[in-house]
């Protein structure tokens, strides 16, 4: 009943609590990027979903193989080979989504909730719970795309899935579909779900914490605070 | 080589820069955008250290995937073959940087690892691949030029966003919108300022 307990809560967390994209603010580029279509936003979050639990599944079986020293190289190359999978899927069966997602379908390597979630979690958990947790991030990594996908698509051109809404209501903007009208939108919702959290804030940046590199991230904020000091 | 190639050379040059900013028009390399362009030196040193490894990437992955992964039909190993070659790269630069250069690695050292998984870098040398594989005519030497011009277009907009933020320090900002929220409603009237640029380079071309 306990581990029931625990494992949705696992489950949950990534979607409410610890939202990658409004909370933690990771994977930011193709948060950024795709979301001018809800369809696109659906795509490229399932795509990461897939990865994001396979990548998991998998390092948190080869937890006690890798050796310390290389497991940032090796957390890589085997996200790199889910990637090639599912960008090989894509465009046998959807030659339309991989025209839509371009570069940034192969860029899924380099999306730091994946990575993120290899170093924080599924390097120190076990099979289940990391699968668990690969797909708790996954869903509150699409839904938080979706959400922005329809906002930009419903404002941009009026539509939302491709279903005219607003039509003879209001012209569509098309700003929202280019590049400054992501990062308005993106802010707009970081915002609001600073609001509706707990702390009752927006973060102040990006989650380092969360990142593997955040290391020589803390060197950078170091000098930063030094140079605030001189 | 002649006026006319050197004509294309440019165009490349600034419509990387310009048109084609990878932050700003592309979404590449948000992270570091966001992340570390707080203070105008920073700001500096990183963009100079994902310039430097942006062309030698470039220089590096576009001979090995045009002489050695497409006569080999092995294309669909781009993903994995380019990740590897950069995060290697990108050591190797650290290592030499260090043993040879200690002034530059005091300088640009501290960005190198995060440049791994800067997306910009993954960014680059992919796309002007697809550029190649659209258009014939560019080939390395091109390739070569489009990616030096997106590292400074990487740096022009980091530099220009640091100062807006420096501005920003100072001012009054509701609660709700304090930290990251105003920052990329900043960056959205910085991006809007790029989009001025359009159709600037296909009248130079």
């Amino acid at each position: 009943m306990d581990e029931k307990k625990s494992l949705w809560q696992e489950f949950t967390k990534g979607i409410i609590k610890e939202n990658p994209v409004l909370r933690l603010i990771l994977g930011c580029c193709a948060t950024l990027a795709v979301t001018t279509a809800a369809s696109n936003a659906i795509g490229m979050g399932a795509a990461t979903t897939f990865v994001l639990v396979c990548s998991n599944a998998a390092i948190s079986l080869l937890r006690n193989i890798i050796p310390n020293k290389v497991r940032i190289p090796a957390f890589i190359t085997i996200i790199a080979g889910f990637v090639t999978v599912v960008q090989l899927f894509i465009k046998a069966f959807s030659p339309a989504l991989d025209t839509a997602l371009g570069v940034f379908l192969p860029l899924i390597v380099v999306n730091c909730i994946i990575l993120g979630r290899a170093e924080m979690f599924a390097s120190k958990n076990k099979v289940l719970p990391s699968i668990i947790d690969g797909l708790g991030m996954g869903v509150g990594f699409t839904a938080a795309m979706l959400a922005m996908g329809i906002i930009r698509e419903l404002l941009g051109a009026g539509t939302v899935f491709g279903l005219p809404i607003l039509s003879g209501f209001m012209e569509p903007i098309i700003i929202f579909l280019l590049p400054p009208g992501g990062f308005f939108v993106f802010g707009m919702l970081i915002a609001l779900a600073g609001k509706l959290s707990k702390e009752g804030h927006a973060p102040e940046s990006t989650a380092c914490a969360h990142c593997p590199l955040a290391q020589s991230c803390s060197k950078i904020s170091e000098k930063q605070g030094k140079g605030a000091a001189e | 080589m002649d006026a006319q190639s050197v004509k294309t050379l440019v165009a490349i040059f600034l419509a990387a820069i310009l048109t084609e900013n990878y932050v700003l028009n592309k979404f590449l390399g948000i992270c570091p955008f966001l992340g570390v362009s707080k203070k105008l030196d920073t700001a500096f040193g990183m963009s100079c250290a994902v310039t430097v490894v942006m062309v030698i990437a470039t220089a590096v992955t576009w001979p090995l995937y045009t002489y050695l992964l497409v006569p080999n039909g092995l294309e669909y190993l781009q993903t994995i073959v380019f990740i590897l070659v950069i995060a290697a790269l990108v050591q190797l630069l650290e290592t030499v940087l260090r043993k040879y250069m200690p002034p530059l690695y005091s300088a640009l050292g501290i960005y190198l690892p995060l440049i791994t998984t800067n997306c910009a870098v993954l960014g680059v040398t992919m796309l002007v691949l697809e550029k190649g594989a659209a258009d014939p005519s560019f080939g390395f030497v091109q390739s070569l030029v489009n990616a030096f011009g997106s590292g400074v277009g990487f740096l022009v907009a980091m530099l220009l966003f640091a100062g807006v933020r420096e501005r920003l320090e100072d001012c009054d900002i509701p609660e709700t919108f304090r930290g990251l929220p105003i920052t990329l409603v900043a960056a959205s009237l910085v991006a809007v300022s790029f989009l001025g640029f359009n159709g600037l380079v296909d009248r130079l071309m």
